[in-house]
């Protein structure tokens, strides 16, 4: 396990350390000066000043990375130019609504994916099974901000049941911040349970043949026994572990789901960057969000690992 | 002796057609794509003409789809944006497949230094996620449909880097490519004429299912005002609209997303079919 850990951590540098040098470079497809396009339309020369300064634009390319990743290492991703306010600041701000949501999205993509996937398994061939899978087609093709303005036309502007934008932080009101929360949570969680589904049918059709379920059954247990203590305990680990690899879609996804329902978290904190040409922003925003996939992905490898003895070597 | 009649690629055929789902993912994509190249003669009306005296008209027999906030026919905005939309699942994913396969081939060939570097800068890509890099892409490069192609065509590009390269590793060891290195064929005339065609299949798969993922990332930026710009139609710009109008003309809203939906949908099940298809042994 140590050297596995190990292993894994070693490939993790030069990853994160690429993704850093990509994200730096992001900033040379700029079309011509880009302390010129970062000051905007007003040429300000004391903004372009300032932005020479800051993005060190006189020093040549390495110099100018090499400034960069110190701030990004101390935590200092640089500054908006349009809010004034550390990029570091605005993240901590933003970032716990869109954990909120995504947490929350992926529960219910939990709720849905994995019992469909049961059922879909257990009663493969027949109208469930056809069921659960014209399920997963719809949730794998519907793009989420359709069913975001769909749900918002239902359950807001003709039922009038659940607001159609905005946020409430669950301290301040947990009632509204459920109300808020729940159809973009679903919008965004669909997607996951669609795949969530598919892991979860492979795995129980190849936990239902395996030899430890055969063997359950001549023993002549009740068939709901076999599959919920025996096939469902084996196939479930790895599909959880899996589906965690999926929270970080949920940071991709919440991008669009945070703009239709006009939730100020991070997804809506990197489009109005793009609008503002505020491009520390856009650039501070890319680098959390591949590092937060970068560790889940971490964390989804060790758990896959430590529920899968045989992988322990 | 395998007779013509009975080539693989017939054999694949046959078994694609057997099943029902991708005859009817492929009998839309065929239609979408007659759709896009005819837009011109069939859509009623065009699509930039604006008329106020038809202001968010519901459904009906003059506009079938009904019309938009400036008097536009919603049909004919909705037809002329697959080309938009198919043009963009194209376009970006022949980019991901012109520098993804051959840079994959190389780094699985070669190996060495050359397959750990571009092994690294996959890894690294791979860990932005998709839709955010796009975003990110698309912004330094300014939004246009030009460059939203491009922006989901590098951002796709490391999957196929990825699957060439590991599909390479798998075939490099096979007799016949022993064989021809042992004639002495140059390592260019062993990768395109030897292994390319045998790694063909997995590519293809993927490169369906990818242009299902374009044409919804495309959609996503131009919802965001990342990607067609207006008055050029595009379903994501038009739901963009749509959105604004939802209590006075929901019309609006239905007509772009099932087209997407029914797009993205078909070439998933397109995918899906090929994959069983090509690969009878995941069956």
């Amino acid at each position: 396990m140590l050297r596995f850990l190990r292993g894994r951590l070693a490939q993790l540098v030069p990853t994160l350390f690429l993704v850093s040098v990509i994200i730096f470079l992001l900033q040379q497809l700029l079309p011509g000066d880009p302390a010129l396009v970062m000051a905007g339309e007003e040429r300000d020369p004391l903004v372009i000043e300032q932005i020479r300064r800051q993005y060190r634009l006189d020093r040549p390319l390495p110099m100018q990375y090499l400034y960069w990743v110190r701030g990004v290492v101390t935590g200092d991703l640089g500054e908006s130019m349009r809010i004034k306010q550390p990029v570091a600041d605005l993240v901590r701000e933003k970032l716990p609504v869109t954990l909120q949501l995504a947490s929350m999205a992926f529960v219910f993509a939990l709720l849905i994916g994995i019992p469909a996937g049961i059922v879909s398994a257990v009663k493969k061939n027949t109208a469930w099974d056809w069921g659960a899978n014209l399920f997963a087609l719809w949730g794998l093709s519907t793009p989420n901000f359709w069913l975001g303005i769909l749900l918002i036309f239902l359950f807001s502007v003709t039922l009038g049941w659940l607001p159609a934008s905005g946020f409430v932080s669950p301290f301040e009101d947990f009632g509204r911040s459920i109300a808020t929360t729940v159809m973009p949570a679903f919008v965004l969680g669909n997607a996951i349970a669609a795949v969530l589904m598919r892991h979860m049918r492979a795995a129980m059709l190849q936990a239902m043949s395996a030899d430890y379920v055969r063997t359950a059954r001549a023993k002549g247990m009740l068939e709901r026994v076999v599959i919920l203590r025996h096939a469902l305990r084996n196939a479930l680990t790895p599909v959880i572990t899996l589906g965690a690899l999926e929270f970080g879609t949920l940071l991709s996804g919440a991008v669009l789901t945070e703009q239709v329902f006009s939730i100020p978290g991070f997804g809506k904190l990197i489009v109005d960057a793009v609008f503002n040409r505020d491009y520390a922003v856009v650039q501070g925003v890319v680098l959390v969000t591949a590092t937060t996939y970068i560790l889940l992905n971490l964390l989804a490898d060790i758990a896959y690992v430590l529920v899968n003895p045989r992988l322990r070597g | 002796m395998t007779s013509a009649a009975d080539s693989p690629g017939r054999r694949a055929l046959r078994r694609l057609l057997r099943r029902g789902t991708a005859v009817f993912g492929l009998a839309v994509v065929a239609g979408v794509i007659v759709l896009a190249l005819s837009a011109a003669w069939i859509a009623p009306y065009d699509p930039l003409q604006t008329s106020f005296s038809v202001v968010r008209k519901a459904p009906g027999s003059a506009h079938w789809f009904g019309t938009d906030e400036v008097g536009r026919d919603l049909l004919s905005r909705v037809i002329w944006g697959t080309r938009a939309s198919l043009s963009a699942g194209v376009i970006s994913v022949s980019i991901a497949l012109g520098v993804g396969v051959p840079l994959g081939m190389l780094a699985g060939y070669l190996g060495g230094v050359l397959d750990a570097f571009i092994s690294r800068i996959t890894d690294a890509m791979l860990a932005c996620p998709f839709l955010i890099l796009a975003i990110a892409l698309a912004a330094f490069l300014g939004p246009s449909l030009g460059n939203a192609m491009i922006a989901i065509g590098i951002t796709a590009t490391p999957i196929f880097i990825r699957l060439s390269r590991g599909q390479v590793l798998v075939v490099k060891s096979e007799d016949y490519v022993e064989a021809a290195r042992a004639v002495g064929n140059p390592p260019h005339r062993i990768l395109v004429r030897h292994i390319l065609p045998n790694i063909l299949p997995p590519v293809i798969v993927q490169a369906t299912l990818a242009v299902a993922t374009a044409i919804i990332a495309e959609a996503s930026l131009s919802f965001l005002g990342l990607g067609q710009q207006p008055p050029a139609p595009s379903w994501g710009s038009m739901l963009n609209t749509a959105q604004r109008f939802l209590t006075q003309a929901p019309w609006l809203a239905v007509f772009p997303g099932a087209a997407i939906f029914v797009t993205v949908l078909a070439f998933n099940l397109l995918g899906d079919g090929l994959r069983d298809a090509l690969d009878p042994k995941s069956q």
